[in-house]
């Protein structure tokens, strides 16, 4: 039964601090933000910006030292940030489901692909065996694996990285959650096999209904498959939006900074356009706003605080000079 | 009159290189009958010619030996068959290519620089291998030049590696690099551990030095974007060989085999998003056993019998564009 | 350019050097936990005792001169019959137990100090080769390493002793015995440490400074010196203290079976040894002492190397 509020997550001021000896350090500051049913938000940021710490949350993997200092978590209309391990857990596999990076840890090296597809299936649904094997032969034919029912018998490090992570992906769809992290899916794998994996996800994502959460670095990535996207820098969404928005017109000098300096094939000059300086660290966070020392539209209100999200357009900005529309 | 170009003399010549490993052998097949012994051949036959002061890059996806030939143009490797000749020197196959002017840097930020030796250590150890200094601390004045140089400061000798983030280091090894002012550098894979704008500011650098000190750059990588960007010349590699080869315009404008095309369509278009992109089908070969004939038979719609037969010749398209193909008019025209 | 000569600050460096380790985690984690700081205490005043034990000791026991059998079996000063002069009583020669448990654990703690540092470097040294050449030199290492491992270590020390005796003239033994002893116990101790070097060797033999170095012309050696050595320290740090303490009893049990330390240069284990017979007789202070020091001694480097194998993991940080 839907509720009367179809959004399917809700993401409402949630900072994330890591516990340390000397002070505590915060990784994510008064990040909010909303998904519908079935669409791809993509989360972009470097190394270090809080993603992939953002996805922690939302599935339930956050581990000590790092907790959630505040804000609340809200899924299908239910607080699930402050739930039990137990329940936490019941609800990550059958309605949150995980894609991480690497597919060769991903996978228990010592089953075969069918115990592993099987093993989850039935934790979840009440099949018996043979339905559930069907269920899995299914699903790889699926996701384009060819030759399912032997696939069944044999172990990942008999598949090439493609091939592993479609069964990742497998496994991650087999009980039909609502929503999927995938945590740099991609970035493992050859270009043109990265092309087959991301249409793959997104076919089988737009067919069962699921949202997905891509978290990337690669902006290229986000342009192919996802509706909306949610950047990030230190900690903080600065710039949130229609993909084809923020790529054609990026508003925060971030955004536009992170796009301009992307070798594009169609230009070539002798230098790319540069950002200047690197992402601060945790514990070095500036004052005011924590991109104004690399930012080219930098004023003295930028140096000592910190600007909100505001709506122009059909994108959120977190900026006090933000850029106009790009013609 | 014509006017003739002339070209900058050339510093590298690599003939016909061949690379094989010895992997063990195959599981008996009687009591006393070894297995069969069983060998990647890595790299096919290879030539490649590089002038001074250019950038010759290559691109391929794992498993092609790009990193192979980097490791053995370093010295690192003995060529099983062929040659790679170098202008200053008279022979190959040693290692200490130091002597020959040439230098190497690394794809992981994280694993180029001895985590227990500070910065100063490891920016003087070339120069205190080639005995051109007697130790870290007669080079120290030099090494914090060479550190200003990359964008990092003089104080930064004492520090640990720890203490950069991966771009830093990624500078770190480049100004290692360049501590004994070679002529030729070979970067495997530089900024692919990188993120995006990091590794803007580390090509440009890289730019920025090609241009003060005259260097000639290997570069190698799989982002074809990034390939696009900074090359003078490309060579596309495919299991081994070398299947396309030309200058960066030829190779991007008029890509003519099929695996640059399937390459080319490969990347994400996001500045125009809306494209959908060729299916691309198919896998490599395992390169532990690569067919009699064209690697690329088995993904190509314009394959014939002949291709899965025997090796396909190597045609001149133009001057520097070479393709590797039975039927290039056919491939090249589509 | 290059053979310029900018002062090092060394002084500051030093003082940096030193801000960094009383601010690190490693010495955070030391005060927290209770009882390492307890074992960490009793280790270095038992180290400080075995040092000074020259000057701290009331009674010089191997100058013949200095005891009479008339002062033998003389029960702890703070019981009846105890004589002041002779704080945790006699033994049946007139020595002072005191001044022999000093002496013994001076005995002790070279012995299984040396024979624990040849253990290390012996390890060290052909796990690096093995895991740095592989092949055959790995193979014949890591099989002899193997074989090394099938023959109990108490038992080899004694084969080892034993031919030492035969070998050697009686007169000669009480020279000799701690050598024989501490390159006994080296022998049967350096597998451990190949072994772990050697599949760390062979992770750091991949890594691109390594690849960066023998560009630059490195030899093996140097490579081998200055890269990975270093590199795989860490946990042969932890794995030799609480290989200290199994040397030190290995050697007790040795003296113990009488293969050891002879009679006028006891260790502790001699001594216990000596002491174990008159246990049932009531003289129970030559052989409880000695025994309780042994137990306190392996118990705190024990616990020391427990806690540095915590301490020093990575991951845990």
């Amino acid at each position: 039964m839907q509720t009367a509020s179809e959004t399917l997550l809700d993401v409402r001021d949630l900072s994330i601090e890591f516990l340390h000896r000397k002070g505590n350090l915060q990784a994510i500051h008064h990040l909010s933000l909303t998904m519908q049913p079935g669409e791809v938000l993509g989360m972009v940021g470097e190394s270090g910006a809080g993603k992939s710490l953002t996805g922690a949350a939302i599935s339930g993997l956050l581990q000590e030292p790092g907790r959630i200092k505040q804000g609340e978590i809200w899924f299908q209309g239910q607080r699930i940030d402050n739930l039990n391990d137990n329940a936490r857990r019941q609800l990550r596999g059958k309605a949150i489901s995980c894609i991480f990076q690497d597919p060769l840890t991903s996978l228990n090296p010592v089953l075969t692909i069918g115990q592993q597809l099987t093993e989850t299936i039935r934790t979840h649904l009440p099949l018996t065996a043979a339905e559930a094997s069907e269920r899995a032969i299914n699903l790889l034919t699926e996701v384009g694996m060819s030759s399912p029912a032997q696939r069944m018998h044999q172990y990942p490090h008999q598949l090439s990285g493609g091939m592993r992570q479609r069964v990742v992906i497998a496994l991650a769809l087999c009980v039909d959650p609502q929503l999927v992290i995938a945590d740099e899916p991609t970035t493992a794998l050859d270009v043109s096999v990265q092309a087959q994996v991301l249409r793959v996800l997104k076919r089988l994502c737009q067919q069962h209904g699921t949202a997905v959460m891509l978290i990337t670095h690669d902006m290229g990535v986000v342009a192919e498959v996802c509706s909306r996207v949610a950047v990030l820098y230190a900690g903080r969404i600065v710039e949130m939006g229609p993909v084809a928005e923020v790529i054609r017109s990026p508003k925060h000098p971030y955004t536009r900074g992170l796009i301009n300096s992307i070798p594009s094939m169609r230009e070539r000059h002798a230098f790319l356009a540069q950002i200047d300086g690197t992402m601060p660290r945790l514990n070095t966070l500036p004052d005011g706003c924590a991109f104004h020392p690399r930012c080219p539209n930098v004023t003295e209100h930028c140096q000592r605080q910190q600007p909100d999200m505001q709506f122009k357009h059909l994108s959120q900005i977190a900026c006090f000079n933000p850029y106009g529309e790009t013609p | 009159m014509k006017s003739e170009k002339v070209l900058p003399p050339e510093v590298l010549s690599v003939r016909d290189l061949h690379i094989r490993f010895q992997l063990g052998r195959e599981k008996r097949s009687a009591l006393f009958r070894r297995g069969a012994k069983r060998e990647l051949h890595a790299v096919r036959g290879i030539n490649i010619s590089i002038r001074q002061g250019e950038t010759f890059s290559i691109v391929g996806e794992s498993g092609c030996g790009k990193s192979t030939i980097a490791r053995a143009l370093a010295g690192l490797y003995v060529p099983s068959a062929g040659s790679i000749k170098f202008a200053w020197q008279a022979e190959d196959g040693n290692v200490g290519r130091v002597q020959n002017g040439t230098q190497m840097i690394f794809q992981d930020p994280y694993a180029s620089l001895n985590p227990r030796w500070r910065i100063g250590r490891s920016l003087a150890e070339p120069l205190v291998l080639s005995k051109k200094v007697g130790s870290t601390r007669q080079a120290r004045n030099y090494c914090g030049q060479l550190l200003e140089q990359v964008g990092l400061a003089a104080h930064d000798l004492d520090k640990f590696p720890h203490e950069f983030s991966g771009g830093q280091r990624q500078r770190i090894s480049i100004a290692r690099a360049l501590a004994t002012q070679p002529g030729f550098l070979i970067c495997d894979e530089p900024t692919s551990a990188l993120d995006v704008s990091v590794q803007a500011q580390v090509l440009n650098l890289m730019r920025r030095l090609q241009q003060e000190h005259g260097l000639t750059y290997f570069f190698i990588s799989h982002n074809m974007a990034v390939i696009s960007h900074i090359s003078d010349r490309v060579g596309v590699m495919y299991l081994g060989r070398i299947v396309e080869q030309g200058t960066v315009e030829e190779i991007f404008s008029r890509p003519a085999h099929p695996y640059t095309r399937l390459l080319i369509a490969a990347i994400p278009q996001f500045d125009n998003p809306s494209t959908e992109r060729e299916p691309i089908v198919g896998e490599a070969p395992n390169p532990m056993s690569p067919p009699p004939g064209c690697a690329f038979a088995a993904r190509c719609r314009f394959a014939q019998p002949l291709c899965q037969q025997t090796m396909p010749p190597v045609h001149a398209l133009s001057e520097e564009h070479q393709l590797e193909c039975h039927f290039p008019a056919a491939v090249a025209a589509a | 350019m290059i053979n310029d000569n900018l002062p090092v600050r060394r002084r500051t460096r030093m003082a940096q050097q030193w801000r960094a380790f009383t601010d690190s985690d490693l010495l955070w984690l030391f005060w927290r936990s209770k009882s390492t700081v307890v074992a960490f205490t009793c280790c270095l005043v038992i180290l400080l005792c075995s040092v000074t034990s020259h000057w701290i000791a009331p009674h010089n026991v191997f100058d013949t001169t200095t005891f009479d059998l008339m002062d033998s079996e003389l029960p702890p000063s703070w019981m009846s019959g105890g004589d002041a002069r002779f704080w945790l009583g006699t033994d049946v020669q007139g020595r002072d137990i005191f001044s022999l448990m000093l002496y013994g654990l001076n005995i002790s703690l070279i012995i299984g100090g040396i024979s624990v540092l040849l253990s290390v470097m012996l390890g060290v040294a052909l796990g690096v080769l093995s895991g740095y050449f592989g092949g055959l030199v790995d193979t014949l290492i890591m099989r002899f390493a193997d074989a090394m491992l099938s023959i109990p270590t108490i038992m080899f020390t004694l084969l080892v002793s034993g031919v030492a005796r035969v070998v050697i003239p009686k007169e000669l033994m009480g020279h000799f015995a701690p050598a024989i002893l501490t390159g006994a116990i080296a022998l049967t101790g350096w597998m451990q440490y190949a072994r772990t070097v050697r599949g760390l060797t062979m992770l750091e033999k991949g890594r691109e400074y390594v690849m960066a170095s023998r560009i630059s012309g490195a030899t093996h050696l140097h490579i081998m010196l200055r890269h990975i050595v270093p590199n795989v320290l860490r946990p042969v740090l932890v794995m030799a203290t609480l290989h200290l303490s199994v040397a030190i009893l290995t050697e007790a049990t040795l003296s113990f079976l009488g293969v050891g330390m002879p009679p006028d240069q006891p260790s502790l284990g001699t001594l216990i040894n000596e002491g174990n017979q008159y246990l049932f007789s009531g003289q129970w202070w030559i052989v409880a002492f000695p025994a309780a020091l042994l137990v306190i001694l392996s118990l705190s480097f024990n616990m020391l190397g427990d806690w540095l194998l915590d301490a020093l993991n990575p991951k845990l940080r």
